[in-house]
């Protein structure tokens, strides 16, 4: 059941106070997807992404800016491999397509590659879902869809999201295509790299399938394509293969591989899942609570302390914000900063006081086994070190 | 991680200084590492952008390509690159001694001894980093399979004499990086990370400037603030005061300072090129020399730092004693340069893209032994690694309280002598489960006979190492009042089973490579990287 009409908007403007008077709201990119998953627990970073706050700049006014960025030989490399294997009216992403995802299918020739362009992310919504209505009316036929705009219930608000591409096959299946720039060397890559890639790819295709549900359960004949008339329009199938397209070896020549995403979209769909309601998170905040970047720094500090984060040293590499979580977190003495291992390994005591004076026998209940393997692994590692220094 | 290098980490929080892991060096440093500090362009697969390498802490050799998309400059970089790494590799292939290697026999099958060459030291190269390995295997895959002008005069843009064979010798150093123990080439942040805990996570451990900073903060300073500051601090151009140890620069780096000095150089190429009589030309070339000579001192200045740190780490780890047993894991490195010096010196072609199944396996079984040999002879060599055994209850030490001679059964009765052990340890002893110790630096292993006083008194049998007599040799069996350690793990390595020759690979397995091919260089594009 959707929710009511009035909470929605209720809930948008309610973000749009949070995020401060004229701040435009930041989508979701590859980034906040990435700390999404790294991290589905922290409220602070699911409050702030969800009302679009720019965390950037958040952080730059917090004085703890972000070390993200990104290399202008970078950008024009990954920005010419991208043209270079959309040129041609995409003529060899989709041979590409075709030969890892579809041998069956007709060779892509004379595919329809419609323009997307619209204004605002909602006009670009709107407008592929069209273009995908439109090639379901065209079976038979490619068709590629060169940076469509895809929207995503994240937690109760909309995520936008732009996938490098989506190739709508002949029998009316859709597969998302992602472009990356680091090489496919021997035919392998580097897995973290694909992991992020597979990550990412994951919430299109869950993006995609919402999109796919929702043209399928539309009443006959709306579906604007008068050549279905009376058929009733299945859903569209989502592939659960993508395409990863990158360099091969040392050249600019594009390279794909097929990735099974299954494991990643069930992942990535259960944390969308459990992740806390937005709308709880911003009920419990104190009125007039706003993360705008022009506040005072101060002012701004106590805001965001007013959501609790959970950090650990992965957030590092994937959140913003993550240097003031850290210095926090630091300060507070919690074991966590140090990674969550040492986190799992110490049982019930959570700062770093607490273990010292627990191993030093100053603390702690003796029969707690946490705090007896402490005591133990202090008194091994005094006789070990005066051994050495002996 | 143990709970004893997380007290470690905590204890590090608490004091602002980063603790001992270690109380012996477990990793061979020669006496004249060849130090590479490389640095890449962002965006490209591995393409260099220069590089400080020599063997000399106050003279390196800077290398650098001031335009990285040109193949020109980047096989210019290779060949200098080849000049400083080959001959320091050379000097080490010269110098042999005799060693014995038990072969099987082709005509009658034995296993014989036979007498080879074994160089008497190897090589060792020292990168700053994780990603600094990954660049080397990745250089050495760029290299080894290109052709020079005189191997096959027909190729397009041919490599210069000598690149191909830094390439292999690049890929052979990072293919033994990954055995675990070996020493052939290290990356100084996972060298300092295993001697040293800081009061960081091990992900922050990875920034080699923040890691020192923790292990040698300077005077006055916590570890943690030194270390924050190596991390963070930008100067006034917004430029990291301590640049990244590479190979990937700073982007803040690449866009206000590379970038602009790039064009320049490209400008002036443009327009050197463009001359059109000799005095404009001089002047043209002037102003070129002047742009290359701006982006060499950037190169310079972001690599630098990274050049003293390496070398600073290498001061502090050889403060460390040398374990007893780092020698003998050398040996095994100097093994595998031997082996790699004979297949070049047989003309043979350069390593594969892909093993074959019987050779892929038998990496992965060498890497698995070696990660058996590493943990078990770390653990004899440190008493701070033992401890963390005692913990988990895989050893126990303690005092010997009684020894009651005992005897097999048999026609000739050999002592098997009871020796009972006060330990506070809880080792995970079941029945008749083996222990050893080590005995003049061989295991002596004996087996859990009973346990008293709820675990706190163990009574064990002795089982070898004891002579050939009714009484066993003075020495060979501990006595009342002596300290002892027993572990539950093998103190040496078996091989695994012996895999069949490549040539009788199994269907299952691909059936036999067949003949050897000679691999095909990489085919030669317009926008190549590397």
């Amino acid at each position: 059941m959707p929710p009511p009409r009035t909470r929605g908007t209720a809930l948008r403007q309610r973000l749009a106070e949070l995020r401060g008077p004229d701040v435009p709201a930041k989508a979701l990119d590859a980034r906040a997807l990435a700390a999404l998953a790294a991290n589905p627990g922290c409220a602070r970073r699911a409050i702030l992404d969800g009302a679009g706050v720019n965390k950037a700049a958040l952080a730059s006014a917090l004085g703890s800016p972000s070390a993200f960025g990104q290399s202008q030989f970078a950008l024009t490399r990954g920005n010419a491999f991208e043209a270079k294997v959309k040129a041609d009216g995409g003529a060899e992403l989709l041979r590409l397509v075709h030969d890892r995802l579809d041998r069956s299918a007709e060779p892509p020739v004379g595919a329809r590659v419609p323009d997307l362009t619209a204004t605002g992310p909602r006009g670009r919504t709107a407008r592929t879902e069209l273009e995908l209505r439109e090639a379901a009316a065209h079976p038979g036929v490619w068709t590629l869809l060169d940076h469509p705009m895809l929207a995503l219930d994240v937690a109760g608000s909309p995520a936008f999201l732009e996938p490098d591409a989506v190739v709508v096959h002949p029998d009316g299946s859709w597969t998302v295509v992602e472009i990356k720039s680091f090489p496919l060397l021997d035919g392998s890559a580097d897995p973290a790299k694909v992991g992020a890639a597979a990550r990412q790819a994951a919430v299109y295709v869950l993006a995609l399938e919402e999109l796919a549900a929702r043209l399928g359960a539309e009443p006959e004949g709306d579906a604007g394509a008068e050549g279905a008339e009376g058929t009733s329009v299945s859903a569209p199938r989502v592939r659960h293969r993508i395409l990863l397209v990158c360099p091969r070896d040392f050249s600019n020549q594009p390279a794909a591989s097929a990735v099974d995403i299954r494991k990643q979209r069930a992942v990535t769909a259960r944390q969308l899942a459990r992740l806390t309601r937005i709308e709880d998170i911003a009920d419990a905040l104190p009125e007039g609570t706003c993360f705008s970047p022009e506040l005072p720094a101060e002012a701004l500090a106590e805001a965001v302390e007013s959501v609790p984060a959970t950090y650990a040293p992965e957030c590092l590499s994937a959140c913003e914000l993550a240097f003031h979580c850290r210095s926090r977190s630091r300060e507070a003495g919690a074991v966590t900063s140090l990674g969550r291992p040492v986190r799992a390994e110490l049982g019930g005591l959570t700062t770093v006081e607490d273990v010292l004076a627990a191993a030093r026998g100053e603390a702690g209940d003796p029969d707690d086994p946490a705090v007896a393997a402490l005591r133990r692994a202090a008194a091994l590692r005094a006789e070990a070190l005066e051994a050495a220094c002996r | 991680m143990s709970l004893i290098s997380t007290l470690a980490r905590l204890e590090a929080v608490s004091t602002g200084r980063a603790q001992p892991s270690a109380t012996v060096r477990h990793r061979h440093l020669g006496d004249r590492p060849l130090v590479f500090v490389p640095l890449t362009t962002a965006g490209e697969a591995g393409a260099p952008l220069g590089a400080l390498v020599g063997t000399d802490r106050d003279a390196p050799r800077l290398l650098v390509v001031p335009q990285p998309r040109d193949r020109d400059l980047r096989f210019a970089f290779l060949a200098e690159l080849a000049d400083v790494v080959l001959p320091y590799v050379d000097s080490y292939a010269e110098t042999v001694e005799a060693a014995e290697r038990t072969e099987t026999d082709p005509e009658t099958g034995k296993r014989v001894k036979v007498e080879v060459e074994l160089c008497a030291d190897a090589p060792q190269l020292i990168v700053p980093s994780r990603a600094g390995i990954d660049l080397v295997r990745l250089l050495g895959r760029s290299m080894r399979f290109r052709r020079t002008a005189e191997q096959d005069p027909e190729a397009p843009y041919p490599a210069p004499p000598r690149v191909p064979l830094l390439g292999r010798w690049l890929t052979h150093f990072g293919e033994r990086a990954r055995v675990p123990g070996s020493s052939l080439l290290l990356a100084m942040t996972d060298v300092l990370g295993r001697h040293w805990v800081t009061g960081q996570s091990t992900l922050e451990d990875q920034h080699l400037g923040a890691l020192l900073a923790w292990i040698d903060p300077p005077e006055g300073t916590t570890g943690a603030e030194a270390a924050l500051r190596a991390e963070l601090e930008r100067d006034a151009q917004g430029q990291l005061t301590c640049p990244p140890a590479g190979p990937a620069t700073d982007p803040a780096f690449d866009n206000k300072l590379l970038a602009p000095a790039i064009e320049r150089y490209d400008r002036a190429r443009t327009a050197l090129a463009a001359a059109e009589d000799g005095l404009e030309a001089d002047d043209r070339l002037g102003a070129l020399t002047a742009a290359e000579r701006e982006i060499r001192a950037l190169v310079l200045s972001r690599t630098r730092p990274t050049w003293d740190a390496v070398w600073r780490g290498l001061d502090l780890l050889r403060e460390l004693p040398e374990g007893a047993r780092v020698e003998e894991r050398w040996t095994r490195d100097r093994w595998s340069f031997t082996g790699h010096r004979d297949r070049v010196l047989a003309g043979e072609p350069p390593q594969p893209r892909r093993d074959d199944a019987v050779t892929a396996a038998n990496k992965l079984a060498t890497r698995e032994r070696e990660q058996a040999r590493l943990e078990a002879q770390e653990a004899l060599d440190d008493p701070l690694v033992m401890a963390g055994r005692r913990l988990s209850g895989e050893a126990f030490a303690g005092e010997v309280t009684d020894v009651a001679m005992a005897y097999s059964e048999g026609k000739r009765p050999s002592p098997r002598p009871l020796i009972t052990v006060r330990t506070d340890d809880r080792p995970h002893l079941g029945e008749r489960t083996k222990v050893y110790r080590s005995l003049g630096g061989k295991p002596q292993s004996a087996e859990f006979v009973a346990a008293e006083e709820d675990g706190a008194v163990v009574v064990l049998r002795v089982l070898d190492k004891m002579g050939r007599g009714k009484e066993p040799e003075p020495g060979s069996v501990p006595e009342k009042g002596d300290r002892v350690c027993f572990t539950l793990f093998e103190h040496e390595q078996r091989g695994g089973a012996k895999l069949p020759d490549p040539e009788e690979t199994p269907w299952t397995h691909g059936g036999p490579p067949g003949e050897a091919t000679l691999e095909a260089a990489d085919p030669v594009t317009e926008e190549d990287v590397l």
